[in-house]
C-alpha cells in the first residue's frame, strides 16, 4: 500500500464517519459541525486528486461562508427535540424502504459500470509546475463558456427569487436609514444666528 | 507493508526539515504577537499622552512575558451549562487556521515553506475558517453576551469576506497569478510599479476589510466592551482566553504582511529605480523590507484603534455591502480593461 492509499483511506474513513454522524447525532449544532468536517475532509480528498483549485474553493465557499450561515440559523433556532422523535418506530419501515431504494438507485447510476477506471483510463501524475487553476480557467472560459454563463445567470435568478420571496416590508415599522444619516450636513440641523448683544440692566431698576 | 515502512523512513529527513521550517515561522510569530501587544499599549499610550506599561523590566520590555505567565497560571473556568467539548475546542479552532495560513507566505525570494500555486486562494479559505472559533465559543459558553458577539461576528466576517475576495481578484488579474511570489515579482521596477497605485481603491478596500475581518477597532463589535462586555470570549479565562488573543494578533500580522506583499512590493526595495539611492541600499536583505512594510501596516491597526470610535452595527453592514463591494466590482472592470490594453508601466 502506498502512502497515497493510506492517506486516502484515513480521509475516506473520517468522511464516511462524519457524514454518518450528521444524520445520527441528536444536537443540530453538532450535526452542522460534522457537516463542516465532512466538507473539509472531502476537500482534502480532492487535493489528493490534484484538484487543488476545487478543493480550496470548496473550503472557501462551503466551509467559510455557507456553513457559517447554516450554523448561524441553527444556533438561533430553539428546537424542541421531543416532538421530532415521536413516531420514530411507526415510520421506521417506510424509512428503511425509501433508504434502500435510494441506495440501489445510486449504486446503479454511480457504480463502477458508469464511472469505473476503464472509462477514464489511468490518472496522469503531473509535475510540480502543473497549474490546476490555469487549466481549469482555460477550459471554463473557452469550451464551457456558455454553460458557465448560463449557470451564473440561473444562480443570480435564484438569489433574486429568494430575496423577493422572503423580504416583507411591514408597514409601521420604525427604522433608521444609514444612507440618509451619513449624508446629513451641519446646515440641515444647526442654524447659527447673528444678533446684537443685549444689555442686562434694562428693566427692574 | 515493509515497503511502506521503508518509504516512510526515506521521507523522515524531509519531514524533520519541514517541522524545522514550521518552527522557524511559528516561534517568531508568537514572539511578534507578544511584543505587538506591548507595542499596542505603548503606541496607544503615547497617542493619549500617557507613558504606557513601564514597570516590568527595562522600559516595560518584559511586560508581555509577565502577561503570558499570568495567563498561563490562571485557572480555566468552564461555565456550568456550557458545552464542554466545544468550549475547549473553540480557541484551538480560532488559532489553528491563523497559524496554518502562514505556510504559503513568502518572506523573501524563495523564502517560503509551501510554494503552492493557489496561495492567495489558500489564505482566503483558511482565514475564512477562523470565524468558527468565534461562533462556536459564543454558542458553547451558554451566555447571552457571548452569543450576541458570536452572531454579530459571523455576519460581519462573512460580509467583509466578499469585498476582500473581490479585492484579491483584482490582484490576481494584475499579477496574472495566484502565487504570492509571482505577485511580488510582477511588481518589479520601482515603487511606482507596485500595485498600490493601479489598484488603489482595491488596496484601501482590502486593508479596511482586513481590519473588519480581524474584528479590530473600529469594527470590533464582536467584542464591544461597552455594549456586550467582551463579546464572544466573556466566559473564557487563562490560557483559553490567551489563545483567542494569539489568534487575533496573528491574523493582524497576516493581514499586514499580505498588504505589504500584494500591494507594496513585498521584499522589493522602495529605492529601486532611483539613481543614487538604489546602490546605496542594495545591501539591505529583502526580509528587512518585508518586515518594515508589515510593521507600518501594523502601526496603522494601532493608530485606527486609538483614533476612531466604534462603528454602529448597521453602518458596518452598509459599508461592507453598499460601499466596498460596488467599489471593488467597478475597479475590477477598470483593471480588466487596463490589463487588456497592456497599460504601461504596470501591465506591459
Amino acid at each position: 500500500m502506498s502512502i497515497e492509499a493510506i492517506i486516502f483511506y484515513v480521509f475516506a474513513a473520517i468522511l464516511v464517519a462524519s457524514a454518518g454522524a450528521v444524520v445520527t447525532v441528536r444536537n443540530p449544532v453538532h450535526a452542522v459541525l460534522f457537516l463542516v468536517l465532512a466538507f473539509f475532509t472531502s476537500a482534502a480528498l480532492w487535493i489528493l486528486l490534484e484538484a487543488e483549485f476545487l478543493a480550496i474553493t470548496l473550503v472557501l465557499v462551503y466551509v467559510g461562508a455557507v456553513m457559517v450561515l447554516f450554523l448561524f440559523v441553527v444556533m438561533m433556532l430553539d428546537i424542541n427535540l421531543v416532538p421530532l422523535r415521536e413516531g420514530f418506530m411507526r415510520f421506521l419501515p417506510v424509512g428503511i424502504v425509501v433508504a434502500l431504494i435510494m441506495f440501489i438507485e445510486m449504486v446503479m447510476v454511480v457504480g463502477a459500470k458508469n464511472f469505473g477506471v476503464d472509462h477514464y483510463g489511468e490518472g496522469i501524475k503531473h509535475a510540480a509546475d502543473y497549474s490546476n487553476t490555469k487549466e481549469l480557467g482555460n477550459v471554463l472560459y473557452t469550451v464551457y463558456v456558455y454553460p458557465f454563463e448560463i449557470a451564473a445567470a440561473i444562480l443570480l435568478v435564484a438569489i433574486i427569487a429568494a430575496i423577493a420571496l422572503t423580504m416583507r416590508r411591514r408597514p409601521n415599522t420604525k427604522s433608521q436609514d444609514p444612507a440618509k444619516q451619513v449624508l446629513v450636513k451641519r446646515g440641515d440641523r444647526l442654524r447659527i444666528l447673528k444678533m446684537a448683544a443685549e444689555r442686562k440692566d434694562t428693566a427692574g431698576e | 507493508m515493509i515497503e511502506t515502512l521503508e518509504m516512510g523512513l526515506g521521507m523522515l529527513p524531509e519531514v524533520i526539515l519541514i517541522v524545522l521550517k514550521i518552527l522557524l515561522i511559528v516561534i517568531p510569530i508568537m514572539l511578534s504577537v507578544a511584543y505587538l501587544t506591548l507595542a499596542e499599549r505603548k503606541v496607544i499610550g503615547y497617542i493619549q499622552v500617557r507613558i504606557g506599561p513601564n514597570r516590568v523590566g527595562p522600559r516595560g520590555l518584559l511586560q508581555p512575558i509577565a502577561d503570558g505567565l499570568k495567563l498561563f497560571l490562571k485557572e480555566i473556568i468552564v461555565p456550568t451549562n456550557a458545552n464542554r467539548f466545544l468550549f475547549v475546542i473553540a480557541p484551538i479552532l480560532a488559532l489553528a487556521p491563523a497559524l496554518a495560513a502562514w505556510a504559503v507566505v513568502p518572506f523573501g525570494e524563495g523564502l517560503v515553506v509551501a510554494d503552492i500555486d493557489a496561495s492567495i486562494l489558500y489564505i482566503l479559505a483558511l482565514t475564512s475558517m477562523s470565524v468558527y472559533g468565534i461562533i462556536i465559543s459564543g454558542w458553547a459558553s451558554n451566555s447571552k453576551y457571548a452569543f450576541l458577539g458570536a452572531l454579530r461576528s459571523a455576519a460581519q466576517v462573512v460580509s467583509y469576506e466578499i469585498a476582500m475576495g473581490f479585492a484579491l481578484v483584482g490582484v490576481l488579474l494584475a499579477a496574472g497569478s495566484l502565487n504570492l511570489g509571482e505577485v511580488v515579482r510582477a511588481q518589479d521596477g520601482s515603487f511606482l510599479h507596485w500595485f498600490w497605485l493601479p489598484l488603489l481603491p482595491l488596496f484601501i478596500v482590502y486593508f479596511l476589510s482586513g481590519v473588519a475581518e480581524t474584528n479590530r477597532a473600529p469594527f470590533d463589535v464582536a467584542e464591544g466592551e461597552s455594549e456586550i462586555v467582551a463579546g464572544f470570549h466573556v466566559e473564557y479565562s487563562g490560557m483559553a482566553f490567551a489563545l483567542f488573543f494569539l489568534a487575533e494578533y496573528a491574523n493582524m500580522i497576516l493581514v499586514a504582511i499580505l498588504a505589504a506583499l500584494m500591494f507594496c512590493g513585498g521584499w522589493l526595495s522602495p529605492f529601486q529605480g532611483i539613481p543614487l539611492l538604489e546602490p546605496l541600499f542594495s545591501w539591505v536583505p529583502g526580509l528587512v523590507w518585508v518586515l518594515a512594510k508589515t510593521s507600518f501596516f501594523l502601526f496603522l491597526f494601532l493608530w485606527f484603534r486609538a483614533t476612531f470610535p466604534r462603528y454602529r452595527y448597521d453602518q458596518i453592514m452598509r459599508l461592507g455591502w453598499k460601499v466596498f463591494i460596488p467599489i471593488t466590482i467597478v475597479w475590477l472592470l477598470v483593471v480588466g480593461a487596463a490589463v487588456l490594453a497592456n497599460l504601461s508601466p504596470w501591465f506591459d
